[in-house]
């Protein structure tokens, strides 16, 4: 909960005052004050970015600020954007460290069944066998739990438009109870 | 920032941003919970999932993944037009630069050009004025507005599972109508979802439905071109056991409807190729999901069928090469050889460790309709096994010359051919 409201108060901060004449890293401020100043989101429902790949958060700041992904206040805050700014934060972004390796074993069953889910729907033919992902393809190991979950589940249903729609795909197969599976597994890959 | 004037608004705006916080969750919402529960480890994979065939543990295929283009178009001066090939006495020149994942071109009668996008939710129109190129966004908020069609002064736009209308589109491109919906009966799919479409010389508005997937044993209502009236009634489908088209065209001579269709993936490196077909007879089947190429039996769905029971494509263009857009030369300015000729823009391949494709190619036709041979036409968007382009459809203008889309740098060039033009940049 503090975690929320310190970030709140900077995403108000940063609605609120003119942008201009501020260096990348502190207009980026208000963005990690949620997103986790270290790459890693303590914020419940919302992603980490560390380690992940300079065109894969392109891509997403260009969703957001085309209001093709949606999600409210993220197309607020790139509501102004230029192509510059979209390139510039993703780069600044995309030097975040990764997210720590996880130290929870998790319920061992769905772990062993995230596992075989992993395999068996090929999910490293695109995330890579360590789940980093590389170029447009997100970093998922060590992503949150809750996010995670909320984002397949979306995929599925495609209420989330994915870029190139390969997730909407890739999800048909898979039961919500696998899903959740699955999540439980990638947060705590190792 | 520490001031209990921020704090306080923070306080007063803290509901707002929550409600935020709290939409995207609540929006997700819950699939019907009709799948038995949590599969056993390892379960195979459900028949026609488009995973199937993947290597697991291969090193090799692990680094293969479809190949998004950039979000953002290329600055016009990092355009790669100084390192394309083309044959002597061939200029190619920016048409226009800064249109995000430019895709299906289409010329009206005026000389607007539009332009469709499938990663972005624009359809662009570039005017020419005075010297000055204009790209104006006609219309915006669309759901893969890939496919395009012009007809008598009537813009038809596809979207992923509509198609819809702006009449009398370019009378003024300043304030231009919102289209109107003509057609929804499509899958929602969005595995090939996204729609190259086309107006005959019946004037019937024809529509592919991809398979929705790789490589899918589906429904009646999938892997088909199917045919409409302009408003949206008497669909009839003219081809079916068609995994993916993303281009076709008539030919001027005999009339009949040619087009690229894209073979599956992850069967092998080299096969099956993707194909090049036309349709002598309305309805004709053409192999997917049961028999690719013309002579490769599908490893899943194959068996008990013979690839003598479809009709074959009349040529193989390559490996995961994505034929894409495809049309028939009819212009002058070319020189004769071209007269008639199919023009592929072959995207280029994803699923093949050394890349294919990315060039144009032409296929020169006998007077029976069938391929009799073809060449590269131009080259170079591949450099070092990475795209520095990727062709996707071409149009001729009223004077012969080539519109080309790239939509990995948003950009549209013109192929002309004689003596040099400046590009008008």
């Amino acid at each position: 909960m503090k975690f929320r409201i310190v970030c709140l108060a900077a995403l108000i901060a940063a609605i609120a005052q003119p942008l201009a004449a501020e260096t990348v890293a502190e207009r980026a401020a208000p963005c990690l004050a949620c997103h986790g100043e270290k790459g890693v989101s303590e914020t419940a429902d919302i992603p980490s970015l560390g380690g992940q790949p300079a065109p894969y958060l392109l891509i997403q700041l260009y969703l957001f600020r085309e209001k093709q992904r949606t999600v409210e206040i993220m197309n607020e805050m790139t509501k102004a954007f230029t192509d510059d700014d979209l390139r510039n934060f993703s780069d600044f972004l995309a030097k975040l460290p990764a997210p720590p390796v996880s130290t929870d074993a998790g319920d061992p069953a769905r772990m062993a069944s995230g596992r075989a889910l992993i395999t068996a729907h090929r999910c490293n033919s695109c995330h890579g066998l360590d789940l980093a992902g590389r170029e447009n393809i997100p970093r998922i190991a060590g992503q949150r739990e809750d996010y995670l979950a909320r984002t397949l589940v979306e995929y599925k249903t495609n209420t989330r438009h994915g870029y190139d729609g390969v997730m909407a795909e890739a999800t048909q197969g898979l039961t919500p109870a696998q899903l959740a599976d699955l999540a439980h597994y990638i947060a705590r890959f190792r | 920032m520490n001031t209990s004037v921020t704090a306080r608004r923070s306080i007063l705006l803290a509901g707002t941003i929550a409600g935020l916080f709290l939409a995207a969750p609540v929006s997700a919402q819950t699939p019907p919970a009709s799948a038995p529960a949590a599969a056993p480890a390892a379960a195979p994979l459900p028949p026609g999932s488009p995973l199937i065939g993947r290597p697991e543990g291969n090193e090799a295929a692990s680094k293969l993944a479809p190949v998004a283009a950039p979000p953002l178009p290329a600055a016009a001066d990092k355009l790669p037009t100084a390192q394309l090939k083309l044959p002597p006495g061939f200029n190619i020149e920016v048409y226009s630069s800064g249109i995000a994942n430019a895709r299906s071109l289409r010329i009206s009668d005026k000389g607007t050009v539009f332009v469709g996008t499938r990663f972005g939710n624009k359809v662009t129109a570039i005017v020419k004025k005075d010297g000055k190129t204009e790209n104006k966004v006609i219309a915006e908020g669309l759901y893969r507005p890939n496919g395009l069609a012009f007809h008598k002064g009537t813009l038809y736009i596809a979207e992923l599972s509509q198609i819809s209308k702006i009449e009398n589109v370019d009378a003024n491109l300043d304030k231009v109508n919102k289209p109107t919906v003509i057609y929804s009966d499509l899958p929602k799919d969005e595995a090939h979802g996204w729609k190259f479409i086309a107006i005959g010389p019946d004037e019937k508005l024809y529509v592919p439905v991809g398979q929705p997937g790789n490589n899918v044993l589906h429904d009646k209502d999938h892997g088909q071109i199917r045919r409409i009236d302009l408003d949206g009634k008497n669909r009839e489908n003219v081809a079916v056991g068609v995994r993916n088209t993303v281009g076709f065209d008539w030919n001027p001579v005999n009339k009949q409807l040619y087009f690229s269709d894209n073979g599956r993936d992850w069967a092998s490196e080299d096969v099956p190729e993707d194909e090049l077909n036309r349709i002598t007879k309305t309805g004709e089947h053409f192999g997917a999901p049961y028999c690719y190429q013309g002579n490769f039996v599908d490893p899943e769905f194959g068996w008990g069928r013979s690839c003598s029971e479809f009709t074959k494509p009349i040529a193989l263009t390559g490996p995961h090469s994505a034929g894409l857009g495809m049309r028939f030369y009819t212009g002058s300015q070319f020189p004769a050889k071209y007269k008639n000729a199919i023009f592929l823009a072959r995207h280029g391949s994803w699923n093949r460790t050394k890349k294919f494709g990315g060039d144009i190619i032409v296929y020169f036709l006998n007077k029976d309709g069938s391929v009799k041979s073809s060449e590269v036409f131009i080259s170079g968007f591949l450099v070092d096994n990475k795209y520095i382009g990727r062709p996707v459809d071409m149009e001729f203008m009223a004077d012969g010359s080539m519109l080309l889309s790239d939509d990995w740098n948003g950009a549209v060039y013109r192929i002309s051919y004689g003596k040099a033009r400046t590009a008008s940049r």
